[in-house]
Protein backbone atom coordinates (compact mmCIF):
# COMPACT_ATOMS: atom_id res chain seq x y z
CA UNK A 1 0.00 0.00 0.00
CA UNK A 2 2.40 2.35 -1.28
CA UNK A 3 1.20 6.13 -0.26
CA UNK A 4 2.33 9.03 -2.53
CA UNK A 5 1.43 12.78 -2.44
CA UNK A 6 1.83 12.51 -6.40
CA UNK A 7 -1.08 10.21 -6.68
CA UNK A 8 -3.24 12.35 -4.81
CA UNK A 9 -2.45 15.64 -7.26
CA UNK A 10 -3.18 13.39 -9.88
CA UNK A 11 -6.33 11.96 -8.18
CA UNK A 12 -7.25 15.87 -8.26
CA UNK A 13 -6.62 16.67 -11.69
CA UNK A 14 -8.53 13.55 -13.05
CA UNK A 15 -11.61 14.13 -10.15
CA UNK A 16 -11.65 17.77 -11.93
CA UNK A 17 -12.01 17.10 -15.30
CA UNK A 18 -14.39 14.02 -14.81
CA UNK A 19 -17.54 14.54 -17.01
CA UNK A 20 -20.81 13.45 -16.22
CA UNK A 21 -21.25 9.77 -16.18
CA UNK A 22 -23.84 7.81 -17.58
CA UNK A 23 -24.50 5.57 -15.53
CA UNK A 24 -24.60 2.24 -17.44
CA UNK A 25 -21.69 0.43 -17.01
CA UNK A 26 -22.94 -2.56 -18.92
CA UNK A 27 -24.07 -0.40 -21.67
CA UNK A 28 -20.82 1.13 -21.91
CA UNK A 29 -18.70 -2.10 -22.00
CA UNK A 30 -20.96 -3.51 -24.95
CA UNK A 31 -20.65 -0.48 -27.13
CA UNK A 32 -16.62 -0.29 -26.35
CA UNK A 33 -16.04 -3.97 -26.06
CA UNK A 34 -13.94 -3.11 -23.52
CA UNK A 35 -14.01 -2.72 -19.53
CA UNK A 36 -11.13 -1.18 -17.16
CA UNK A 37 -10.36 -2.80 -14.58
CA UNK A 38 -8.81 -1.54 -11.18
CA UNK A 39 -6.28 -3.92 -9.96
CA UNK A 40 -3.42 -3.55 -6.88
CA UNK A 41 -0.04 -3.79 -7.62
CA UNK A 42 1.01 -5.27 -3.96
CA UNK A 43 -1.63 -5.88 -1.50
CA UNK A 44 -2.45 -9.38 -0.04
CA UNK A 45 -4.70 -9.54 -2.54
CA UNK A 46 -3.56 -8.46 -5.76
CA UNK A 47 0.01 -7.95 -7.02
CA UNK A 48 1.44 -7.29 -10.01
CA UNK A 49 4.51 -9.70 -11.47
CA UNK A 50 5.76 -6.92 -13.44
CA UNK A 51 5.59 -6.21 -17.36
CA UNK A 52 2.02 -5.42 -17.14
CA UNK A 53 0.52 -8.76 -15.59
CA UNK A 54 -1.63 -8.74 -12.64
CA UNK A 55 -1.94 -11.96 -9.73
CA UNK A 56 -3.64 -12.60 -6.63
CA UNK A 57 -6.90 -14.06 -5.33
CA UNK A 58 -9.21 -10.88 -5.34
CA UNK A 59 -7.66 -9.69 -9.30
CA UNK A 60 -8.22 -13.19 -10.50
CA UNK A 61 -11.74 -13.59 -8.46
CA UNK A 62 -12.34 -10.55 -10.65
CA UNK A 63 -11.11 -11.83 -13.86
CA UNK A 64 -13.88 -14.65 -13.55
CA UNK A 65 -16.70 -11.99 -13.17
CA UNK A 66 -15.60 -10.31 -16.03
CA UNK A 67 -15.80 -13.12 -17.96
CA UNK A 68 -19.41 -13.86 -16.82
CA UNK A 69 -20.24 -10.43 -17.71
CA UNK A 70 -18.87 -10.81 -21.00
CA UNK A 71 -20.78 -14.02 -21.30
CA UNK A 72 -24.06 -12.14 -20.42
CA UNK A 73 -23.50 -9.54 -22.83
CA UNK A 74 -22.75 -12.27 -25.80
CA UNK A 75 -19.56 -10.49 -26.63
CA UNK A 76 -17.28 -12.47 -28.66
CA UNK A 77 -14.49 -10.41 -27.35
CA UNK A 78 -13.67 -8.20 -24.79
CA UNK A 79 -10.52 -6.44 -23.78
CA UNK A 80 -9.82 -6.25 -20.05
CA UNK A 81 -7.81 -3.09 -19.88
CA UNK A 82 -6.09 -3.41 -16.40
CA UNK A 83 -5.66 0.05 -14.46
CA UNK A 84 -3.61 -0.33 -11.37
CA UNK A 85 -4.77 1.93 -8.22
CA UNK A 86 -3.72 2.50 -4.93
CA UNK A 87 -5.61 3.47 -1.14
CA UNK A 88 -5.41 6.86 -2.72
CA UNK A 89 -6.81 7.20 -6.25
CA UNK A 90 -8.91 4.16 -5.90
CA UNK A 91 -12.41 6.02 -4.76
CA UNK A 92 -12.03 8.92 -7.63
CA UNK A 93 -10.85 6.75 -10.37
CA UNK A 94 -14.09 4.60 -9.68
CA UNK A 95 -16.34 7.78 -9.27
CA UNK A 96 -15.34 9.23 -12.24
CA UNK A 97 -15.91 6.62 -14.59
CA UNK A 98 -12.15 5.76 -15.18
CA UNK A 99 -12.16 2.25 -13.96
CA UNK A 100 -15.44 -0.14 -14.18
CA UNK A 101 -14.38 -1.69 -11.38
CA UNK A 102 -11.94 -2.38 -8.66
CA UNK A 103 -11.11 -5.76 -7.24
CA UNK A 104 -8.23 -4.96 -4.91
CA UNK A 105 -7.73 -4.90 -1.05
CA UNK A 106 -10.92 -2.27 -0.13
CA UNK A 107 -12.83 -2.48 3.00
CA UNK A 108 -16.39 -1.88 2.34
CA UNK A 109 -17.51 0.78 5.15
CA UNK A 110 -20.27 3.13 5.11
CA UNK A 111 -17.86 6.35 4.55
CA UNK A 112 -16.81 4.84 1.18
CA UNK A 113 -20.16 3.66 0.86
CA UNK A 114 -21.28 7.35 0.29
CA UNK A 115 -19.12 7.25 -3.22
CA UNK A 116 -19.20 3.98 -4.42
CA UNK A 117 -20.83 0.57 -4.35
CA UNK A 118 -19.56 -2.91 -3.32
CA UNK A 119 -19.94 -6.21 -4.47
CA UNK A 120 -20.58 -8.86 -2.27
CA UNK A 121 -18.02 -9.44 0.21
CA UNK A 122 -15.64 -11.75 -1.16
CA UNK A 123 -12.78 -12.07 1.82
CA UNK A 124 -12.99 -11.16 5.20
CA UNK A 125 -9.72 -9.87 6.91
CA UNK A 126 -9.02 -10.24 10.57
CA UNK A 127 -6.86 -7.71 11.84
CA UNK A 128 -4.76 -9.92 14.15
CA UNK A 129 -1.17 -9.43 16.09
CA UNK A 130 2.34 -11.29 15.03
CA UNK A 131 4.94 -11.13 17.26
CA UNK A 132 8.41 -12.74 17.64
CA UNK A 133 7.33 -16.93 18.60
CA UNK A 134 9.68 -16.21 21.97
CA UNK A 135 8.22 -12.59 23.50
CA UNK A 136 5.50 -14.38 25.55
CA UNK A 137 2.74 -12.35 24.38
CA UNK A 138 -0.11 -14.13 24.06
CA UNK A 139 -3.12 -11.61 23.49
CA UNK A 140 -4.01 -8.22 23.58
CA UNK A 141 -3.52 -8.38 27.90
CA UNK A 142 0.38 -8.41 27.24
CA UNK A 143 0.28 -5.64 24.77
CA UNK A 144 0.56 -3.23 27.93
CA UNK A 145 3.33 -1.28 28.17
CA UNK A 146 5.15 -2.33 24.62
CA UNK A 147 5.56 -0.96 21.36
CA UNK A 148 3.21 -1.94 18.90
CA UNK A 149 3.63 -0.91 15.04
CA UNK A 150 1.52 -0.84 12.71
CA UNK A 151 1.75 0.66 8.90
CA UNK A 152 0.80 4.31 7.88
CA UNK A 153 -2.29 4.40 5.69
CA UNK A 154 -4.10 1.40 7.11
CA UNK A 155 -7.22 0.95 9.19
CA UNK A 156 -5.38 -0.96 11.53
CA UNK A 157 -4.41 2.17 13.19
CA UNK A 158 -7.62 3.25 14.15
CA UNK A 159 -8.25 -1.00 15.20
CA UNK A 160 -5.21 -0.08 17.89
CA UNK A 161 -6.72 2.97 18.83
CA UNK A 162 -10.17 1.67 19.43
CA UNK A 163 -8.60 -1.14 21.36
CA UNK A 164 -6.25 1.42 23.27
CA UNK A 165 -9.64 3.43 24.42
CA UNK A 166 -11.81 0.74 24.94
CA UNK A 167 -9.35 -1.87 27.04
CA UNK A 168 -7.77 0.75 29.14
CA UNK A 169 -4.18 -0.47 27.91
CA UNK A 170 -1.29 2.07 27.62
CA UNK A 171 1.48 1.14 24.72
CA UNK A 172 3.41 2.95 22.46
CA UNK A 173 2.59 2.66 18.65
CA UNK A 174 5.03 3.60 16.11
CA UNK A 175 4.42 3.55 12.44
CA UNK A 176 6.32 1.87 9.48
CA UNK A 177 5.97 3.56 6.03
CA UNK A 178 4.98 0.15 4.76
CA UNK A 179 4.75 -3.33 5.30
CA UNK A 180 8.17 -3.95 4.79
CA UNK A 181 9.00 -1.64 6.88
CA UNK A 182 6.94 -2.10 9.61
CA UNK A 183 8.27 -5.71 9.87
CA UNK A 184 11.48 -4.81 9.51
CA UNK A 185 10.78 -3.00 13.00
CA UNK A 186 9.45 -6.37 14.69
CA UNK A 187 12.19 -7.99 13.46
CA UNK A 188 15.18 -5.88 14.60
CA UNK A 189 13.37 -4.93 18.13
CA UNK A 190 12.12 -1.50 17.66
CA UNK A 191 8.75 -2.94 18.20
CA UNK A 192 7.48 -6.13 20.10
CA UNK A 193 4.14 -6.17 18.04
CA UNK A 194 2.69 -5.93 14.43
CA UNK A 195 -0.55 -5.12 14.09
CA UNK A 196 -2.00 -5.87 10.44
CA UNK A 197 -4.06 -7.66 8.29
CA UNK A 198 -3.86 -11.38 8.96
CA UNK A 199 -3.19 -11.85 5.57
CA UNK A 200 -0.27 -9.42 5.17
CA UNK A 201 1.49 -10.53 8.17
CA UNK A 202 1.57 -14.21 7.27
CA UNK A 203 2.37 -13.09 3.90
CA UNK A 204 5.83 -10.84 5.68
CA UNK A 205 6.31 -13.83 8.32
CA UNK A 206 6.54 -16.48 5.52
CA UNK A 207 8.84 -14.25 3.33
CA UNK A 208 10.98 -13.67 5.98
CA UNK A 209 14.40 -14.57 6.52
CA UNK A 210 13.51 -17.19 9.67
CA UNK A 211 9.65 -17.62 9.46
CA UNK A 212 9.51 -20.44 12.34
CA UNK A 213 10.72 -17.21 14.90
CA UNK A 214 7.36 -15.48 14.49
CA UNK A 215 4.04 -15.99 15.26
CA UNK A 216 0.64 -14.74 15.20
CA UNK A 217 -1.13 -14.91 18.19
CA UNK A 218 -4.29 -13.65 20.40
CA UNK A 219 -7.69 -12.89 19.08
CA UNK A 220 -8.92 -10.90 16.23
CA UNK A 221 -8.76 -7.14 16.41
CA UNK A 222 -11.06 -6.22 14.10
CA UNK A 223 -12.93 -7.85 11.15
CA UNK A 224 -13.27 -5.85 8.21
CA UNK A 225 -15.27 -7.09 4.48
CA UNK A 226 -13.20 -6.51 1.42
CA UNK A 227 -15.33 -6.11 -1.81
CA UNK A 228 -14.76 -4.89 -5.37
CA UNK A 229 -16.02 -1.16 -6.00
CA UNK A 230 -18.09 -0.45 -8.10
CA UNK A 231 -19.72 3.22 -9.15
CA UNK A 232 -22.82 3.94 -6.90
CA UNK A 233 -26.35 3.80 -8.49
CA UNK A 234 -25.69 1.36 -11.17
CA UNK A 235 -27.75 -1.59 -9.99
CA UNK A 236 -27.94 -3.54 -13.30
CA UNK A 237 -23.70 -4.05 -13.16
CA UNK A 238 -23.93 -4.06 -9.43
CA UNK A 239 -26.24 -7.05 -10.28
CA UNK A 240 -24.22 -8.92 -12.81
CA UNK A 241 -21.40 -8.78 -10.32
CA UNK A 242 -22.98 -9.76 -7.20
CA UNK A 243 -24.50 -13.08 -9.77
CA UNK A 244 -21.11 -13.96 -11.08
CA UNK A 245 -19.66 -13.95 -7.12
CA UNK A 246 -22.54 -15.75 -5.71
CA UNK A 247 -21.98 -18.42 -9.11
CA UNK A 248 -18.44 -18.42 -8.05
CA UNK A 249 -19.34 -19.05 -4.46
CA UNK A 250 -21.81 -21.56 -5.32
CA UNK A 251 -19.82 -24.11 -8.28
CA UNK A 252 -16.60 -23.72 -5.41
CA UNK A 253 -14.04 -21.71 -7.62
CA UNK A 254 -13.63 -19.55 -5.22
CA UNK A 255 -12.72 -21.64 -2.94
CA UNK A 256 -10.61 -22.83 -5.29
CA UNK A 257 -8.94 -20.02 -5.99
CA UNK A 258 -8.25 -19.19 -2.13
CA UNK A 259 -6.79 -22.83 -2.10
CA UNK A 260 -4.77 -21.57 -5.15
CA UNK A 261 -3.57 -18.46 -3.66
CA UNK A 262 -3.59 -19.13 0.47
CA UNK A 263 -2.25 -22.97 0.74
CA UNK A 264 -0.20 -22.93 -2.12
CA UNK A 265 3.01 -21.70 -3.39
CA UNK A 266 2.53 -18.72 -5.46
CA UNK A 267 4.91 -16.77 -7.79
CA UNK A 268 7.50 -14.96 -7.94
CA UNK A 269 9.14 -16.95 -5.12
CA UNK A 270 6.88 -19.97 -4.78
CA UNK A 271 6.42 -19.41 -1.16
CA UNK A 272 3.19 -20.38 0.42
CA UNK A 273 1.52 -17.95 3.23
CA UNK A 274 -0.30 -20.67 4.65
CA UNK A 275 -3.51 -19.16 5.87
CA UNK A 276 -6.34 -21.23 6.30
CA UNK A 277 -9.65 -20.17 5.38
CA UNK A 278 -11.16 -17.75 8.29
CA UNK A 279 -14.39 -18.66 9.96
CA UNK A 280 -15.55 -15.23 9.22
CA UNK A 281 -14.62 -15.58 4.95
CA UNK A 282 -16.71 -18.98 5.24
CA UNK A 283 -19.77 -17.22 7.13
CA UNK A 284 -19.61 -14.50 4.19
CA UNK A 285 -19.34 -16.57 1.30
CA UNK A 286 -22.04 -19.06 2.79
CA UNK A 287 -24.63 -15.97 3.05
CA UNK A 288 -23.63 -13.52 0.27
CA UNK A 289 -24.00 -9.64 1.17
CA UNK A 290 -22.87 -6.35 1.13
CA UNK A 291 -22.65 -5.33 4.73
CA UNK A 292 -20.33 -2.92 5.42
CA UNK A 293 -17.64 -3.15 8.11
CA UNK A 294 -19.75 -1.39 10.66
CA UNK A 295 -22.28 -3.96 10.47
CA UNK A 296 -19.86 -6.85 10.85
CA UNK A 297 -19.67 -8.56 14.77
CA UNK A 298 -16.12 -9.45 16.24
CA UNK A 299 -16.39 -13.55 16.52
CA UNK A 300 -17.11 -14.59 20.07
CA UNK B 1 -16.45 16.94 -7.52
CA UNK B 2 -18.06 17.70 -3.92
CA UNK B 3 -16.28 19.09 -0.68
CA UNK B 4 -16.68 18.09 2.56
CA UNK B 5 -14.62 20.09 4.76
CA UNK B 6 -16.29 18.73 8.00
CA UNK B 7 -13.83 15.53 7.54
CA UNK B 8 -11.54 18.05 9.99
CA UNK B 9 -14.69 18.25 12.70
CA UNK B 10 -14.66 14.37 12.87
CA UNK B 11 -14.16 12.46 15.67
CA UNK B 12 -11.11 10.23 15.27
CA UNK B 13 -12.21 7.23 17.02
CA UNK B 14 -16.36 7.31 16.21
CA UNK B 15 -15.87 9.59 13.18
CA UNK B 16 -18.74 11.44 14.11
CA UNK B 17 -19.23 15.08 13.66
CA UNK B 18 -18.80 17.12 17.17
CA UNK B 19 -20.12 20.23 17.92
CA UNK B 20 -16.81 21.86 18.31
CA UNK B 21 -14.23 21.01 16.24
CA UNK B 22 -11.80 20.61 18.53
CA UNK B 23 -12.07 16.96 20.53
CA UNK B 24 -13.03 17.43 24.56
CA UNK B 25 -12.00 15.27 27.64
CA UNK B 26 -8.97 13.43 25.92
CA UNK B 27 -11.03 12.95 22.60
CA UNK B 28 -9.23 14.43 19.26
CA UNK B 29 -10.93 15.30 15.94
CA UNK B 30 -8.95 15.40 12.42
CA UNK B 31 -8.16 18.95 13.51
CA UNK B 32 -6.97 18.36 16.64
CA UNK B 33 -4.47 15.43 15.54
CA UNK B 34 -3.72 18.13 12.23
CA UNK B 35 -2.35 20.56 14.11
CA UNK B 36 0.06 18.32 16.36
CA UNK B 37 1.16 16.59 13.28
CA UNK B 38 2.20 20.31 12.32
CA UNK B 39 3.88 21.12 15.80
CA UNK B 40 5.73 17.62 15.19
CA UNK B 41 6.79 18.79 11.44
CA UNK B 42 7.62 22.41 12.97
CA UNK B 43 9.57 20.78 15.71
CA UNK B 44 11.71 18.54 13.19
CA UNK B 45 12.37 21.11 11.11
CA UNK B 46 13.49 23.77 14.04
CA UNK B 47 15.68 20.95 15.63
CA UNK B 48 17.16 20.22 12.38
CA UNK B 49 17.32 23.62 10.75
CA UNK B 50 19.34 24.28 14.30
CA UNK B 51 21.89 21.50 13.62
CA UNK B 52 22.59 22.72 9.94
CA UNK B 53 23.39 26.05 10.70
CA UNK B 54 25.96 25.48 13.71
CA UNK B 55 27.52 22.72 11.78
CA UNK B 56 26.85 23.92 8.24
CA UNK B 57 28.62 27.12 9.38
CA UNK B 58 31.64 25.52 11.37
CA UNK B 59 32.30 23.05 8.46
CA UNK B 60 32.09 26.02 5.94
CA UNK B 61 34.08 28.20 7.50
CA UNK B 62 37.11 25.33 7.89
CA UNK B 63 36.98 24.60 4.60
CA UNK B 64 38.34 28.36 4.10
CA UNK B 65 40.80 27.97 6.85
CA UNK B 66 44.32 29.12 4.60
CA UNK B 67 47.52 26.35 5.17
CA UNK B 68 45.43 23.54 7.42
CA UNK B 69 45.07 21.48 3.98
CA UNK B 70 43.95 18.74 6.10
CA UNK B 71 40.73 20.45 8.07
CA UNK B 72 40.19 21.47 4.49
CA UNK B 73 40.03 17.86 2.93
CA UNK B 74 37.99 16.64 6.18
CA UNK B 75 35.41 19.65 5.68
CA UNK B 76 35.17 18.18 1.90
CA UNK B 77 34.50 15.25 2.57
CA UNK B 78 32.07 16.09 5.22
CA UNK B 79 29.81 17.98 2.17
CA UNK B 80 30.74 15.16 -0.44
CA UNK B 81 29.33 12.31 1.85
CA UNK B 82 26.14 13.96 3.31
CA UNK B 83 24.94 15.76 -0.44
CA UNK B 84 25.66 12.95 -2.25
CA UNK B 85 23.18 10.36 -0.50
CA UNK B 86 19.39 10.78 -0.69
CA UNK B 87 18.08 12.08 2.39
CA UNK B 88 15.28 9.22 2.40
CA UNK B 89 17.99 6.52 2.55
CA UNK B 90 20.12 8.94 5.36
CA UNK B 91 17.17 8.45 7.35
CA UNK B 92 17.15 4.72 6.91
CA UNK B 93 21.13 4.40 7.56
CA UNK B 94 20.26 6.45 10.85
CA UNK B 95 17.33 4.89 11.43
CA UNK B 96 17.91 1.21 10.55
CA UNK B 97 21.27 0.46 9.96
CA UNK B 98 23.56 2.42 12.59
CA UNK B 99 21.60 1.17 15.49
CA UNK B 100 22.17 -2.40 14.22
CA UNK B 101 26.04 -1.44 14.28
CA UNK B 102 25.58 0.19 17.53
CA UNK B 103 22.50 -1.70 19.45
CA UNK B 104 22.61 1.29 22.40
CA UNK B 105 21.08 3.44 20.16
CA UNK B 106 18.09 0.83 19.57
CA UNK B 107 16.07 2.59 21.96
CA UNK B 108 16.72 6.20 20.55
CA UNK B 109 13.58 7.63 19.35
CA UNK B 110 12.85 8.42 15.48
CA UNK B 111 12.66 11.88 15.91
CA UNK B 112 16.07 12.14 17.71
CA UNK B 113 17.43 10.09 15.07
CA UNK B 114 15.32 11.79 11.76
CA UNK B 115 16.68 15.35 13.09
CA UNK B 116 20.32 14.60 12.99
CA UNK B 117 19.48 12.85 9.14
CA UNK B 118 18.12 16.54 8.27
CA UNK B 119 20.77 18.37 10.50
CA UNK B 120 23.57 16.64 8.39
CA UNK B 121 22.24 16.02 5.13
CA UNK B 122 21.43 19.79 5.51
CA UNK B 123 24.48 21.36 7.30
CA UNK B 124 26.35 19.77 4.13
CA UNK B 125 24.50 22.07 2.08
CA UNK B 126 25.18 25.32 4.32
CA UNK B 127 28.46 24.55 4.29
CA UNK B 128 28.83 25.06 0.72
CA UNK B 129 27.18 28.21 0.78
CA UNK B 130 29.01 29.08 3.95
CA UNK B 131 32.37 28.66 2.28
CA UNK B 132 31.15 30.58 -1.21
CA UNK B 133 30.24 33.41 0.69
CA UNK B 134 33.70 33.81 2.15
CA UNK B 135 34.93 32.93 -1.20
CA UNK B 136 33.25 35.12 -2.50
CA UNK B 137 34.72 38.10 -1.12
CA UNK B 138 37.99 40.13 -2.50
CA UNK B 139 41.27 38.78 -0.85
CA UNK B 140 41.72 42.00 0.41
CA UNK B 141 39.50 42.10 3.33
CA UNK B 142 41.08 38.62 4.60
CA UNK B 143 44.50 41.17 4.04
CA UNK B 144 43.17 44.13 5.70
CA UNK B 145 42.73 41.81 8.80
CA UNK B 146 45.89 40.44 8.90
CA UNK B 147 47.50 44.09 8.28
CA UNK B 148 45.41 45.21 11.59
CA UNK B 149 47.69 42.19 13.77
CA UNK B 150 44.68 40.04 13.60
CA UNK B 151 44.49 36.47 14.62
CA UNK B 152 43.12 34.11 12.24
CA UNK B 153 40.23 33.96 14.48
CA UNK B 154 39.65 37.45 14.74
CA UNK B 155 39.83 37.86 10.87
CA UNK B 156 36.96 35.39 10.51
CA UNK B 157 35.09 36.96 13.80
CA UNK B 158 35.39 40.45 12.81
CA UNK B 159 35.70 40.60 9.36
CA UNK B 160 35.03 38.06 6.85
CA UNK B 161 31.91 35.96 8.95
CA UNK B 162 29.83 38.76 9.01
CA UNK B 163 29.91 39.71 5.14
CA UNK B 164 30.22 36.26 3.99
CA UNK B 165 26.76 35.79 6.17
CA UNK B 166 25.09 38.97 4.28
CA UNK B 167 26.25 37.46 1.21
CA UNK B 168 24.55 34.13 1.99
CA UNK B 169 21.27 35.34 2.92
CA UNK B 170 19.12 34.43 -0.08
CA UNK B 171 20.49 30.92 -0.88
CA UNK B 172 20.36 30.25 3.15
CA UNK B 173 16.16 31.15 2.68
CA UNK B 174 16.17 28.49 0.01
CA UNK B 175 17.99 26.18 2.05
CA UNK B 176 15.56 26.66 5.59
CA UNK B 177 12.85 26.56 3.35
CA UNK B 178 13.91 23.17 1.92
CA UNK B 179 14.36 22.19 6.07
CA UNK B 180 10.95 22.47 6.52
CA UNK B 181 10.05 20.45 3.23
CA UNK B 182 12.75 17.84 3.53
CA UNK B 183 11.05 17.47 7.30
CA UNK B 184 8.34 15.35 5.45
CA UNK B 185 10.61 11.99 5.37
CA UNK B 186 10.19 11.68 8.97
CA UNK B 187 7.09 9.92 8.54
CA UNK B 188 9.01 6.87 7.19
CA UNK B 189 10.84 6.58 11.02
CA UNK B 190 7.21 6.83 12.19
CA UNK B 191 7.46 10.67 13.12
CA UNK B 192 3.39 11.61 13.31
CA UNK B 193 4.54 14.87 11.45
CA UNK B 194 2.25 16.04 8.89
CA UNK B 195 2.75 13.48 6.05
CA UNK B 196 1.80 11.03 8.04
CA UNK B 197 -1.09 12.15 9.13
CA UNK B 198 -2.09 13.11 5.53
CA UNK B 199 -1.65 9.17 4.55
CA UNK B 200 -3.49 7.92 7.98
CA UNK B 201 -6.42 10.17 7.84
CA UNK B 202 -7.12 10.23 3.91
CA UNK B 203 -7.11 6.51 4.77
CA UNK B 204 -9.79 6.70 7.54
CA UNK B 205 -11.58 9.44 6.07
CA UNK B 206 -12.03 8.56 2.56
CA UNK B 207 -11.63 12.17 2.17
CA UNK B 208 -8.21 12.25 0.41
CA UNK B 209 -8.81 15.63 -1.29
CA UNK B 210 -9.27 17.84 1.19
CA UNK B 211 -7.00 16.07 3.70
CA UNK B 212 -4.12 16.58 0.94
CA UNK B 213 -5.41 20.33 0.38
CA UNK B 214 -5.18 21.48 4.25
CA UNK B 215 -1.53 19.64 4.78
CA UNK B 216 -0.22 21.62 1.33
CA UNK B 217 -1.68 24.64 2.76
CA UNK B 218 -0.02 23.68 6.12
CA UNK B 219 3.87 23.40 4.48
CA UNK B 220 2.85 26.16 1.88
CA UNK B 221 2.24 28.44 5.11
CA UNK B 222 5.64 27.04 7.13
CA UNK B 223 7.76 27.62 4.61
CA UNK B 224 6.27 30.76 3.76
CA UNK B 225 6.58 32.14 7.50
CA UNK B 226 10.16 31.76 7.08
CA UNK B 227 10.92 32.95 4.01
CA UNK B 228 8.99 36.08 5.36
CA UNK B 229 11.67 35.83 8.64
CA UNK B 230 14.83 35.55 6.04
CA UNK B 231 13.67 38.76 4.21
CA UNK B 232 12.95 41.04 6.91
CA UNK B 233 16.70 39.43 8.25
CA UNK B 234 18.57 40.23 5.04
CA UNK B 235 16.78 43.78 5.15
CA UNK B 236 17.99 44.73 8.59
CA UNK B 237 21.36 43.57 8.60
CA UNK B 238 22.05 44.92 4.84
CA UNK B 239 25.25 47.04 4.90
CA UNK B 240 23.86 50.31 2.94
CA UNK B 241 26.31 50.26 -0.33
CA UNK B 242 28.07 46.97 -0.17
CA UNK B 243 24.77 44.49 -0.97
CA UNK B 244 22.60 44.69 -3.98
CA UNK B 245 20.16 47.10 -2.96
CA UNK B 246 16.66 45.43 -4.36
CA UNK B 247 17.34 42.46 -2.78
CA UNK B 248 14.31 40.57 -0.59
CA UNK B 249 12.02 39.21 -3.51
CA UNK B 250 13.04 35.59 -3.57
Amino acid sequence: MKKHLMVAAISILAAGTAFAQANDTLAKIKSSGAVTFGVRESSGLGYTLGNGKYVGFHTEMGENVLKDIQKQLGLAKMEIKYQPVTSQNRIPLVQNGTVDIECGSTTNNTARQKDAAFAYTTYVEEIRIAVKANSGITGIKDLNGKTLVTTTGTTSVQTLRKNKKADGLSFKEVMGKDHADSFLMLETGRADAFIMDGSILAANISKSKAPAEYKIVGEVLSVEPIACMLRKDDAAFKKAVDDSIARQIKDGSLAKLYDKWFMQPIPPNNVKIGLPLSAATKAAWDAPNDKPMEEYKLPE
Amino acid sequence: MSWDWQVFCQDTITQEVGQSCFGKNGDTTYLDWMLSAWGWTVSVSLLSLLIALILGSLIGTLRTLPDRPWIVRLGNAWVELFRNIPLLVQVFVWYHVIPSIFPALKRVDGFILVVFAIGLFTSARIAEQVRSGIQALPRGQRYAGMAVGFTTFQTYRYVLLPMAFRIIIPPLTSETMNVFKNSSVAFAVSVAELTMFAMQAQEETARGVEVYLAVTALYVFSAFVVNRIMTFIEKRSRVPGMIAASGGGH
